[in-house]
């Protein structure tokens, strides 16, 4: 890939430790600089500013301040200790340290002649001498504009306490509300040029779902990448962005097979698949999608590999039993730690929080193969856009770790047809296998082919196949007849 | 509170200043006066630099310069600005019933 570089002197970064933004932001923070992070009610700023300090304490050690305009400090320390973060140990290892800031509630002020901000920069200026904070967050500006009657003299105040920040060596955060996801940057109109960088975070009701973004919008002299991404926040860890354009595609392509479980379905596939290979198997309601999946599955145990199973749309007991029904012992799998099933309704979380969970299943179990038995299902809980996020995302992190994935994708129609599913993953695949039903003189039979096999020579029939006891059997293609990807299958013999 | 002084009173002033600037210059001047005028011999004034001591700017939440607080009597009341409006002082700081 070809970027084209500014010739700006080169400005450090921060790893802010908050993971998926250092991704985003190519390397963190602008060292020594001042960040707007701007973001409508209830968009996670102040959560963003407290996770920016705490992470810097948890993993190097940085000391850092925070000035609060609006919470109490007693509110902060009690709102973060769900998400794992003790701030009263941190403040009494002289990590933390609260300038207080917040307006007194009993207390009325009156503006009589000029002013200006120096005791709030006097105090902050000590807090930074007292621990020696190299990370600085105020939250937020809305609430110090309105302690003041003059919006000039905040500004401008604001403006000299970045840049005795700035000459204090400390990398630091305000955030700023705004009133509209997509608009000016804050309430104030100013605000965006008080920092050099600016975060948008964004908490968009799509389609009844809420969805959770961050873009870069401006880093000064820095380079980033462009566009929204999503994010999460997850009880213990807090801020989980997802950059998926941002991963590199570097994976390794592998040439050697795998089984997929099944003799009939390897003969077809030249050997079977690639060991690194995500393959699609795309059909209606009861082609025996599950049925490929399990097979899959068998095959990894086996061979000794350990199989990780998401399911989407059956229950543990169920796909036990259906297992069993094919001659497959999913339980001796289990004992002998060569499968794990995972069962979860789309519904329970959303598609990000799915994601993270998937992500840190596979990264403990470390699985050989997984399989996503029906990655489709996940459509019901997003977004188009955040449905394709997801699939890309969990695509490229199964990729990078060189193991095989299965997904199976329903069709919305019993003959032919595609899923939303199928469109977009198609592209990113390795392997595609359809399975479609056949209609012919008044029965109903089964079809599968290997419409994909990147990398390979494959069988380009539609061949027929049974079900039975002891699994799936492939069998002769379905000479005279056509139509039958298309979901019309006519009966050709005839001429 | 009416507009009349209880000279029996003792009043407790504490001005919040960043640094011998000109504006610090400017309130202290404009404070004595008002307390000359209004409650002469009965005040106690301590000027604080926030420079000097941000460690009492902090305890006291202190954000602008200069700061006026009325500690004594009670209620406490909070002025900010260089106090060049008298009348405003005086109504902050309780001697003077709220505008109308």
């Amino acid at each position: 890939m070809f970027t084209h570089v500014p010739n700006y002197p080169q400005i450090e970064k921060i790893e802010t430790g908050i993971i998926g933004f250092d991704l985003i932001s190519s390397g963190g923070l602008p060292k020594g600089r001042t960040t707007l992070v701007s973001g409508t009610a209830g968009s996670a700023k102040t959560l963003f500013a407290v996770q920016f300090l705490a992470e810097g304490i948890q993993r190097s050690g940085d000391a850092g301040i925070f000035v609060t305009f609006e919470e109490e400090p007693a509110d902060i320390r009690r709102n973060v200790k769900s998400l794992g973060w003790d701030i009263e140990a941190w403040e009494a290892e002289g990590k933390w340290l609260f300038v207080d800031a917040s307006p007194d509630p009993v207390q009325d002020q009156v503006e009589s002649g000029r002013y200006d901000l120096g005791a709030l920069l006097a105090r902050i200026e000590y807090a930074v001498a007292k621990i020696g904070a190299t990370r600085l967050s105020m939250d937020s500006l809305g609430a110090i504009f309105a302690q003041f009657r003059d919006a000039a003299i905040v500004r401008s105040e604001l403006f000299r306490i970045a840049y005795v920040l700035r000459q204090l060596k400390v990398t630091s955060i305000m955030t700023s509300e705004r009133t509209q996801e997509y608009g000016e940057i804050g309430r104030f109109g100013v605000e965006e040029f008080v920092a050099d960088n600016v975060l948008i975070l964004r908490n968009v009701l799509e389609d009844e779902k809420r969805r959770r973004t961050m873009e870069i919008l401006k880093y000064r002299g820095t380079s980033h990448q462009k566009g929204e991404f999503p994010f999460t926040i997850v009880s213990g860890r807090g801020i989980l962005a997802i950059p998926l354009s941002a991963m590199e595609l570097n994976q390794k392509s592998s040439i050697v097979r795998i089984s997929s479980g099944n003799d009939d379905l390897d003969r077809m596939c030249g050997g079977g698949f690639f060991r690194d290979s995500i393959i699609l198997a795309s059909g209606a309601t009861g082609t025996g999608k599950t049925l490929i999946t399990t097979e899959f599955l068998k095959g990894g145990a086996k061979h000794g590999e350990r199989c990780l199973l998401f399911a989407f749309e059956e229950s543990r007991e169920q796909l036990f039993r259906n297992a069993e029904g094919w001659g497959i012992d999913f339980e001796a799998m289990e004992t002998a730690g060569l499968l794990k099933v995972v069962c979860a309704y789309p519904e329970s979380a959303s598609l990000e929080d799915h994601l993270i969970e998937m992500k840190d299943i596979i990264e403990h179990y470390k699985p050989n193969r997984i399989a996503v038995d029906s990655l489709s299902a996940m459509e019901r809980v997003a977004t188009p856009k955040g449905f394709r996020e997801f699939v890309i995302s969990l695509t490229s992190f199964i990729k990078h770790q060189e193991v095989a994935g299965l997904f199976t994708s329903t069709t919305p129609t019993l003959m032919g047809g595609t899923s939303v599913t199928e469109t977009h993953i198609s592209t990113l695949t390795d392997s595609i296998i359809l399975l479609r039903y056949v209609e012919t003189n008044g029965s109903m039979r089964r079809g599968l082919t290997v419409l994909k096999m990147r990398g390979s020579i494959h069988d380009k029939d539609i061949l027929e196949f049974n079900i039975d006891g002891t699994g799936m059997h492939l069998g002769e293609p379905f000479h005279h007849i056509t139509g039958i990807l298309a979901g019309n299958p006519r009966d050709v013999s005839f001429g | 509170m009416g507009a009349s002084v209880d000279t029996n009173t003792s009043y407790l002033l504490k001005l919040f200043v960043a640094g011998d600037s000109s504006r610090t210059g400017l309130a202290v001047a404009n404070l004595r006066h008002i307390c000359e005028d209004e409650f002469p011999g009965c005040y106690e004034l301590v000027i604080i630099d926030v420079l000097r001591h941000p460690g009492i700017a902090e305890e006291n939440k202190i954000l602008a310069a200069p700061t006026l607080i009325k500690e004594r009597p009670l209620p406490v009341r909070r002025i900010i600005g260089d106090l060049s409006d008298k009348e405003k002082v005086l109504t902050g700081i309780g001697l003077l019933p709220p505008q109308r």
